[in-house]
């Protein structure tokens, strides 16, 4: 680890001005990704801005039914969480099986979205779900919210504050892992709701995205027979030591197929 | 039987001061004045060094000392030594390039050292590893074992043409292919033997001290053989004279075979540290133990057996290409040779087996024993060629194997390979497994699992091993350097209590415990008052150290005789104190007696008599302390059957291992408890090997597997509930009547698990780690 400055505000106004007026700062949540990348010196920046001491950015509020869960929650908490175990279960189990305890003691909603791993659990959720991610600046729906490998539609310094999960009719989180991180290889977040089905995959591509196919398929009934005929697209699939695209691509189905069929 | 004697499951001594935190471990260990070494790695696979310019890492804040390979070879410090010979098949020694300690102008793998950084702090340390400028010319690198012999590789070594260490072939040829021409039958199988990075959980470290004043040099290691390591240094890379050199295994957080061999880190900080005068210590973290510990197994072969019309198996025949790495490591050529092809036989009577076994360098960390050494991949291409055979004969593969046992009255056993086994009961041990797996019941079991979707299989693997490698003079006469007996002192105190020294090392095994049960057991002597000493080269008299399962069977046995001479000496001095003849002194449950009457001394009251000899025996020295060395006659042979049931899901190709038995023999247990949690961790190694450790290097010599994000360890969720039994056989050359334990789960998994994955799916093999691609794969292939 190289040397660097450590700040922890106590608000999100502060920590944006220190994270405006750094050389090279970084925002610091639960530092499960950002912690060992720095351990390793693969990151040096000058300061770090520790979100941890900021108290309007945790906790869980149930309002009507939108769940709304701070960023700096954690996946312990989430995964805790009576009012969202009864709300969306399947939010609170994706939560309760991210990483190992550790990781969800320390790891947080904010910090896994805001760091995009394309095989992160979260961003499907937010996708799936509809959810809309609140910032110190503006709203951002979910599905517009992931850009890209490790890319997010965070604009520089901009901080995530919360995130609105709209309650749905029914879902279910799918995740094959990765028998070494635990990672998802592919997971697959599915949910029916008033609008109609919604689906989300990570771990497959560059970062989470929308499954329109998917949802396509489940329009014309909410079953895993909908899906008999969908063939994931091998070419835009991750491919590695791992996970052949090929099988990616055949795990996308499956896992699909697997959390429709748990919806029910 | 003494309480807390042999056959106890006593709990553990040394897990007081492990629980509370009290273990101390290399890196704990603190000294003043100390500094902190970074080594600087090769990030190529295999590259010319055309200059290494230090001048602004040397200026850099904190900075003791940068040290090249140019200053070690002014210094005279050898290269690293591989200790045991093996003949290629032009009669020549096996190719042995220079290992040097730090790089000479050339780097051979990712990880290879150039050159150590001291300085003040870690953090000061490793800053200026990164200003250190190594200006490398890459060359090709040479990373898959199947090719690195191949016509037109680059080469890696002058002194290795073709990239071959050796070509060891053993057997009889021409009478081998003259059986095969003539089988009713031969079934084959070609397959790896996976990789592994062996992944103790403490990692390498090394803290060397150098007294000016005694011209002294003290290095604490993670070792588990503190004498050898000093018997290397000394006698080969001239680190200091041996009794100028004190080697200090402290505790040590695990080894299995990755802290046996002497590396460069060691000598290198042993060096260092008297060059800048002042402690240097180095730790190695995770990622530098992917990178540059010793690795295991990695084999590609063919295997072959020649059966009759009643599936007697007539010949086998093995041609393996093993993957030494870049150099070799200390024991590197014995584990494809002779750890390995003279465990052919298996279980089995066999007559005729011809191997050929060609060693290749790549540009990868070198490789050597690692938990088995040998003989996971005998036993692994053994029990899958069975099973290949059974298939191919339509007979089961329990049946297959009864057919070819070795019949229990024909031990001891000459088997073709060298090998004479002790003793056996092999069906015995299958019936007591096929039982306690509810074998019988199998097909019931894979009719409900196909009803949930899943394909159930079972699978048996009926292996032998060999431990307590034994006796030295064949050691010696396979090329080996060393002797293999080990040493032991066991001291009185005038007080009574006992300390028992071992040249054995512990390392998770729990010898404080075992060892003392056996001085308990045979001196009469209570548990609480016997203390083991091990690992400090100052306080053992000498040792051998701890692997190959040869701790209790070679180790312990030294004890027993030290316990035999001072039980011997207390006689006389028993006899003078109750003035008996001593022809008349019996000795049990650690009191003298003088036959016939009621006169007894405890032991405890004898040693006091030593240590204040006024009323004592004329002739007999004072003192109750002996020591006792011991060379075995042979190995030891452990064997047994373990059964996997698994289930597949055939969408995923994911494999849960559901069921698993495993039936041993150890010989006699003196600490069952212990000898189920090595049962228990040998499992879950080979569970690892079978399902999930993958060490893979990419076409340049990119280790791509060098963190646990990347590379898969067995966790608890990977294992079921074991069932464990022994069906224990007396080996007649054991004063102990014991065999070894610490392996036997690792050998025994993974041609199990395999054969129960290829069982549930249909297919004739399926490579390991059988990941859920491999598997989904092999699934899509079945049908």
């Amino acid at each position: 680890m190289y040397e660097f400055s450590y700040h922890r505000p106590a608000s999100v106004a502060e920590a944006a001005e220190l994270i405006a007026n750094a050389a090279d700062g970084k925002l610091v949540a639960g530092g499960q990704t950002l912690l060992p990348t720095m351990k390793h010196r693969l990151a040096s920046p000058s300061d770090v801005i520790d979100l941890g001491g900021i108290a309007e950015l945790s906790g869980i509020v149930v309002n009507g039914n939108i769940v709304t869960i701070g960023a700096m929650t954690t996946h312990a908490e989430v995964a805790a969480s009576s009012e969202v175990r009864e709300a969306i279960p399947a939010l609170a189990a994706l939560a309760g099986n991210i990483g190992d305890p550790a990781v969800r003691n320390r790891g947080t909603l904010g910090g896994s979205i805001a760091n995009n791993d394309p095989a992160a659990d979260y961003p499907a959720a937010v996708i799936a779900l509809g959810a809309t991610v609140r910032t110190n600046r503006r709203e951002i729906a979910g599905e517009d919210f992931f850009t890209g490998m490790f890319e997010t539609a965070l604009e520089e310094d901009e901080i995530v504050v919360a995130v609105d999960f709209p309650r749905p009719e029914a879902a279910s989180y799918m995740k094959f892992e990765n028998p070494a991180s635990r990672y998802a290889i592919v997971g697959v977040f599915v949910a029916r709701t008033a609008a109609g089905p919604r689906a989300a995959v990570t771990g497959a591509t560059a970062c989470a995205h929308r499954a329109f196919r998917i949802e396509e398929s489940l329009q014309a009934g909410f079953g895993a027979s909908a899906l008999d005929g969908f063939e994931a697209p091998v070419d835009k699939m991750n491919s590695d030591i791992h996970a052949s695209a090929e099988y990616r691509a055949h795990l996308v189905k499956v896992m699909a197929q697997r959390a429709v069929a748990a919806c029910a | 039987m003494q309480e807390n004697g042999i056959g106890a499951s006593v709990r553990r001594k040394e897990d007081q001061r492990f629980l509370l935190g009290k273990g101390r471990y290399t890196d704990d260990i603190n000294v003043e004045g100390q500094t902190y070494a970074c080594f600087v790695r090769s990030p190529h696979a295999h590259a010319e060094i055309e200059g290494i310019d230090a001048s602004a890492a040397t200026a850099a804040p904190g900075v003791v000392a940068v040290l090249t390979g140019d200053d070690l070879a002014a210094d005279g410090i050898g290269p690293l030594i591989c200790g045991v010979t093996v003949t290629s098949d032009d009669g020549q020694p096996h190719r042995a390039p220079a290992h040097p300690a730090l790089a000479q102008g050339k780097v051979n793998y990712v990880g290879d050292h150039v050159a150590i950084v001291i300085a003040e702090s870690l953090t000061q340390a490793r800053d200026a590893a990164e200003l250190v400028e190594v200006n490398y010319r890459p060359l090709p690198a040479v990373a898959s074992t199947a090719d690195a012999a191949n016509d037109g590789q680059q080469q890696i070594h002058e002194e290795a043409p073709n990239n071959i260490c050796f070509n060891w072939p053993f057997g009889d040829k021409a009478a081998n292919d003259e059986a095969f021409a003539g089988a009713h039958k031969v079934s084959s199988i070609d397959l790896v033997n996976n990789r592994m990075v062996t992944n103790p959980m403490e990692p390498r470290a090394a803290l060397g001290e150098y007294n000016s004043g005694t011209e002294e040099i003290t290095l604490h290691l993670t070792t588990q053989n503190p004498h050898v390591h000093r018997l290397v240094l000394a006698a080969f890379n001239q680190l200091a004279p041996e009794h100028k050199l004190r080697v200090v295994g402290p505790d040590v957080g695990g080894g299995f075979g990755a802290k046996i061999f002497i590396y460069a880190e060691e000598l290198v900080v042993g060096w260092a540290c008297r060059k800048v005068n002042r402690p240097v210590k180095w730790t190695a973290d995770r990622t530098e133990a992917f990178l540059s510990d010793a690795h295991g197994r990695d084999h590609v072969t063919r295997a072959e057996m020649a059966l009759d019309e009643n599936g007697k198996f007539l010949a086998m025949r093995v041609l393996t290409t093993a993957n030494l790495g870049a150099y070799l490591s200390t024991f590197a050529t014995m584990v494809p040779s002779y750890l390995y092809a003279f465990l052919f036989a298996g279980q089995y009577t066999t007559p005729l087996i011809y191997s050929e076994v060609k060693a290749v360098f790549t540009n990868t960390s070198p490789v050597d024993a690692s938990r088995g050494a040998g003989r996971p991949e005998a036993t692994y291409l053994l029990e899958r060629l069975v099973d290949v055979c059974a298939a191919d004969m339509g007979l089961d593969p329990a049946e297959i194997r009864r057919r070819n046992f070795i019949p229990k009255d024909a031990f001891p056993y000459q088997t073709p390979v060298v090998q004479c086994y002790d003793s056996g009961d092999y069906e015995a041990a299958l019936d007591q497994a096929m039982e306690l797996a509810d074998y019988a019941g199998f097909d019931a079991r894979a009719e409900e699992a196909r009803g949930r979707g899943k394909l159930r299989g079972i699978g048996l693997s009926s292996y032998v091993e060999a431990c307590g490698i034994a006796p030295s003079a064949a050691v010696g006469q396979l090329g080996g350097g060393v002797g293999l007996w080990e040493s032991a002192q066991v001291r009185f105190n005038p007080t009574g209590n006992v300390q028992v020294f071992t040249g054995t090392h512990s390392h998770g095994q729990g010898h404080e415990t075992t060892f003392a049960q056996l001085v308990c057991d045979q001196l009469g002597v209570p548990f609480e008052n016997i203390e083991v000493i091990h690992g400090d080269t100052a306080k053992t008299q000498f040792g051998m150290g701890t692997y190959g399962s040869r701790s209790l069977a070679v180790g312990g046995v030294a004890i027993a005789k030290a316990c035999d001479k001072l039980i011997a000496k207390g006689k006389k001095i028993a006899a003078h104190a109750m003035e008996a003849a001593e022809g008349d002194i019996e000795f049990a449950g650690g009191n003298y007696t003088v036959a016939g009457t009621d006169k007894a001394m405890n032991i405890a009251e004898v040693a006091f008599n030593a240590y204040v000899p006024h009323n004592y025996p004329e002739g007999v020295e004072p003192g109750f302390d002996e020591n006792a060395f011991f060379d075995p006659m042979n190995f030891s042979f452990p064997a047994g059957t373990h059964i996997c049931e698994v289930e597949v899901d055939p969408a995923t190709g994911e494999v849960e291992i559901v069921d698993y038995t495993a039936v041993d023999d150890f010989g006699k247990l003196v600490n069952p408890m212990i000898v189920e949690g090595q049962v228990h961790g040998g499992i879950v190694h080979g569970i690892g090997q079978a399902l999930l450790e993958g060490c893979h290097y990419d076409k340049d010599g990119q280790l791509v597997t060098a963190s646990y994000m990347d590379y898969a360890m067995p966790r608890a969720d990977n294992a079921p509930e074991f069932k464990i039994d022994y069906a224990p056989t007396d080996p007649p050359h054991n004063p102990l009547g014991v065999k070894g334990c610490g392996e036997a789960g690792a050998i025994g998994a993974p041609p199990a698990i395999i054969n129960a994955i290829a069982n549930a799916i249909g297919a004739k093999h399926v490579e390991m780690p059988a990941t859920p691609e491999t598997v989904w794969r092999a699934c899509q292939s079945a049908n």
